[in-house]
């Protein structure tokens, strides 16, 4: 690997902003529920292309910044993010020449491991289970996945982000 | 630090976290802000016209109406002083308006234009124009984050407007319904009674419209009655909400808090035992 300079930097910054809009963006009553984790999705991404750059400080700051946006406990996405940042980074040589569809049932894992920590630390801190479509968001991330990757890596190509 | 947080220790921390974050609640809800903006200049001259018409009728059938509670008040202080009781005439107000932005879709919590900035604190009293609405739960510098009265972990100090009957009624988790879990099967309670705030705690100003009884069901067998109840602010559906500026918690109300009268404590949601 050569020496090659980091670039594209304000990219990563502005996807991760753009997914943190998506978040907070009002959806009607019925879409709520099943509003995918963007920033989730765009971390994974990350995590997959460029886990030289992006990796579990970026995951635990980016999830500290969605408890801010969303009011919920502070620390929380944080603990989630970090954890699946880990896995990616973890585990990106071999998500990356997965095809799509199969990389889509590894995100539907990551995602639900994600949702997974939410509810045990909601049930720690004594809110009530919110039900079955408490499992809808992975679900949808999963079938937006194909259409993020495919979008983000021309992102990352146009940009030269490496 | 979740811990750190569940204890309240870093209200500060808090505070400048919310007020991190409003830049990023600005930018979206900006978009509907110029909406409604461009709506407001473009509106015809003869919608205007109307509006000003059919407000300037409200307006006046609202202050007939005022007279009368003018004089009804008066009356009603006499009659306190001669108890011996004090009351209070009435509570400053700041207008807030929402925000359009969601937040944790698990929670029943809202975010309005208002923070510390313009004097908003925590625990602070919500209304809109039909009733409570709930209290402040985070403030930021212009921001502040609302929880309603609905949510699983509040709590609200209440009495049945006919009869007086005193109570308290919790977040159901559904913006439709209130419950009312601890009244006894022979309480004197139907439908369609009106449930007001009784003031207990100090958390609430007294006499606010909070909900109206939709449901009573006694089993013979249970030892409490399930009553339902349906919130009489459009919880979902205001835009503009009024933060009243009560007397802060502690202050004057310290001999109630103290007072071994478990209502007192309720209100702060999470202390539900």
């Amino acid at each position: 690997m050569t020496l090659a300079p980091h670039r594209g930097g304000t990219v990563i910054l502005m996807s991760i902003l753009a997914a943190y809009a998506l978040t907070i963006l009002p959806l009607p009553d019925w879409a709520r529920m099943a509003r995918p984790e963007w920033v989730a999705l765009v971390l994974i991404y990350w995590c997959m292309a460029v886990p030289h750059r992006v990796g579990v400080v970026v995951g635990f700051l980016a999830g500290l910044g969605q408890d801010a946006l969303q009011g919920s406990l502070l620390g929380q996405h944080a603990l989630a993010y970090v954890l699946l940042t880990y896995l990616v980074v973890k585990l990106h040589q071999r998500i990356r020449v997965y095809p799509l569809m199969q990389q889509a049932g590894i995100v539907l894992v990551l995602l639900a491991m994600t949702q997974l920590i939410q509810i045990w630390i909601n049930g720690l801190i004594g809110r009530p289970h919110p039900g079955p479509e408490y499992w809808l968001p992975p679900l949808v991330g999963t079938l937006v996945w194909p259409w993020l990757f495919v979008i983000m890596r021309s992102v990352r190509r146009y940009y030269g982000v490496q | 630090m979740t811990l750190d947080h569940r204890q309240h220790l870093s209200a500060p921390v808090r505070e400048a976290v919310q007020t991190a974050a409003y830049p990023m609640h600005f930018l979206v809800n900006l978009p509907f802000d110029m909406g409604e903006y461009l709506v407001e200049r473009l509106s015809s001259r003869r919608a205007l016209l109307e509006e000003n018409a059919r407000l300037r009728n409200q307006h006046m059938l609202y202050e007939a109406r005022l007279q009368r509670l003018d004089q009804l008040e008066r009356e009603n202080i006499r009659l306190q002083s001669l108890l011996e009781s004090s009351y209070e005439v009435e509570e400053a107000v700041l207008i807030a308006e929402l925000m359009r932005v969601d937040l944790d879709p698990y929670r029943h919590i809202i975010q309005v234009d208002k923070g510390s900035r313009h004097g908003v604190f925590p625990g602070q009293p919500v209304l809109d124009a039909h009733g409570i609405m709930g209290q402040v739960d985070t403030v930021g510098r212009s921001s502040a984050v609302v929880r309603l009265i609905t949510d699983p972990s509040h709590a609200l100090p209440i009495q049945v407007n006919r009869n007086g009957l005193r109570t308290i009624a919790f977040g159901s988790g559904s913006l439709r319904a209130l419950e009312l879990p601890h009244l006894p099967n022979n309480a004197d309670i139907r439908e369609g009674d009106l449930l007001v705030s009784s003031g207990l705690g100090g958390g609430f100003p007294v006499g606010y419209p909070v909900a109206r009884v939709t449901e009573v069901v006694r089993e013979p067998g249970q030892p409490f009655a399930r009553v339902v109840a349906e919130p009489t602010a459009k919880l979902d559906r205001s835009r503009e909400m009024l933060l009243v500026r009560t007397r802060r918690r502690g202050g004057d109300y310290e001999e109630i808090s103290d007072a071994p009268m478990d209502d007192a404590g309720f209100q702060d949601g999470d202390g539900v035992p």
